[in-house]
């Protein structure tokens, strides 16, 4: 694809080639708004490289408290029982894949192929739909939490939770975790003791900004904002493809001689995907 | 339309035929074949090996590993940034690296300090 001649609209500037930075050529050989699209793109990777990395600052100081993403997010549609992390790799798999029919999309407007962008930039939106959805689904099951909810205890913060097998899934009888106060993880507390904790505390379910059955609220926060953020990064997204969508079907850029507005919203898709695999490793794998 | 002369309306004259583009469209379907392998492999290490204590460091560095590889094949064949010229690439590539570099040691160091001082969990949401 390198092979690509530089399209010049301008034949009288071509002897301006010998010094592309003596002006009155584009020494990076794009065009404006494609070169614009990637400014907003990196000053948007800013963005959520630090947010991912303030994440990643208390997750540190709070490393040894911190909920594992496989016993909070294993939730999977049409299924009661638990696989961790199936249905995030299917939501990562389903951006791929729509990352991809954008990019065919691209290809078709490369050559002209009215019928074909449209057909690719479709799926798009439809896969763009797809993860909106997914997300929508796994926040209600954050939100809602377990039957069995977790205590918040009279602090205020800390909170007791079930103990959970971590091959089955399955909650062990009348066994606890708290915070240990020596940094050391949780400890297990059961019997009178766990009767003890319990009389001051609340019973609480699933997570929101004040409190998160699975553990740290800071956990909860960074979910909200990290995920949410991206999310309404997707959402834009399909309705910028849906627009533009409507300029392929009315024929703007058949006009125009080129498909470079399906390029930049494409730009656009591929970043939220990129984000997405920083999201993913972040919060879902480590 | 008015074509300006004095500005790229149009970067890269990327209109190709359906020989090339079958050619293209072969290329994306293979990243798309690894990024999806890639993601099979952190998933399937995911579920056997994360709570296994001895296999955090493995699995930290390798899941951050494969992140980046996958963000590489976005970045590059999806986003086209191979075909842009090398000064464009670094234009945009090296401030990222250089600031998010920084940021992320920085954060990183200063975060394990606190979590080493941190008085107990009754107040973990004094920072």
């Amino acid at each position: 694809m390198a092979s690509h001649a530089v399209h010049h609209t301008a034949p009288s500037h071509s002897d301006h080639s010998a010094n592309p930075w003596g002006g009155g050529t584009s020494p990076f050989k794009i065009s404006y708004g494609k070169m614009m699209m990637w400014f907003f793109l990196l000053s948007d990777a800013f963005t959520f490289s630090g947010l991912l990395t303030a994440y990643g600052f208390m997750r540190h100081k709070y490393e040894d408290i911190w909920p594992t993403a496989g016993d909070v997010f294993t939730h999977f549609p049409f299924y009661s029982g638990h696989i961790e992390l199936a249905y995030v790799a299917f939501m990562t798999f389903i951006l791929i894949a729509s990352s991809v029919t954008m990019v065919l999309a691209v290809e078709a407007g490369h050559r002209m192929d009215r019928k074909k962008v449209q057909l690719w930039m479709v799926w798009t939106i439809v896969g763009g739909l797809i993860f909106v959805g997914s997300q929508a689904w796994e926040w209600y099951h954050f939100i809602h939490g377990t039957p069995q909810g977790a205590y918040l205890l009279a602090d205020g913060v800390t909170v007791m939770r079930h103990k959970i097998d971590p091959h089955t899934h399955v909650l062990e009888e009348g066994a606890f975790l708290v915070p240990a106060n020596d940094r050391s993880g949780f400890v297990e507390v059961a019997g009178a003791e766990a009767a003890k904790l319990k009389e001051t505390a609340t019973h609480i379910h699933g997570a929101n900004l004040k409190h998160n059955e699975y553990g740290i609220p800071l956990f909860a926060n960074f979910f909200f904002f990290i995920t949410g953020f991206h999310g309404f990064h997707v959402f834009s997204g399909v309705i910028i493809n849906f627009l533009i969508f409507l300029g392929v079907v009315n024929g703007t850029y058949e006009k125009r001689g080129h498909y470079e507005m399906v390029e930049k919203s494409g730009l656009y898709w591929h970043f939220v995907d990129l984000v997405w695999v920083f999201v993913f490793t972040f919060f879902y794998l480590l | 339309m008015d074509v300006r002369d004095d500005v790229y309306e149009y970067s890269l004259d990327n209109h190709h035929g359906e020989t090339e583009g079958k050619k293209i469209r072969t290329l994306f379907l293979k990243v798309l074949a690894v990024l999806s392998l890639i993601t099979i492999v952190e998933v399937a290490m995911g579920m056997m090996w994360s709570r296994d204590e001895s296999m955090r460091a493995v699995l930290k560095y390798s899941f951050i590993l494969m992140t980046l590889v996958k963000a590489g094949g976005i970045t590059w064949y999806f986003m086209h940034m191979g075909d842009e010229k090398k000064t464009f690439q670094y234009v945009v590539i090296v401030p990222f690296f250089v600031m998010i570099g920084y940021l992320i040691f920085i954060a990183l160091t200063e975060a394990t300090y606190l979590g080493t001082i941190r008085p107990s969990v009754e107040n973990y949401l004094g920072f």
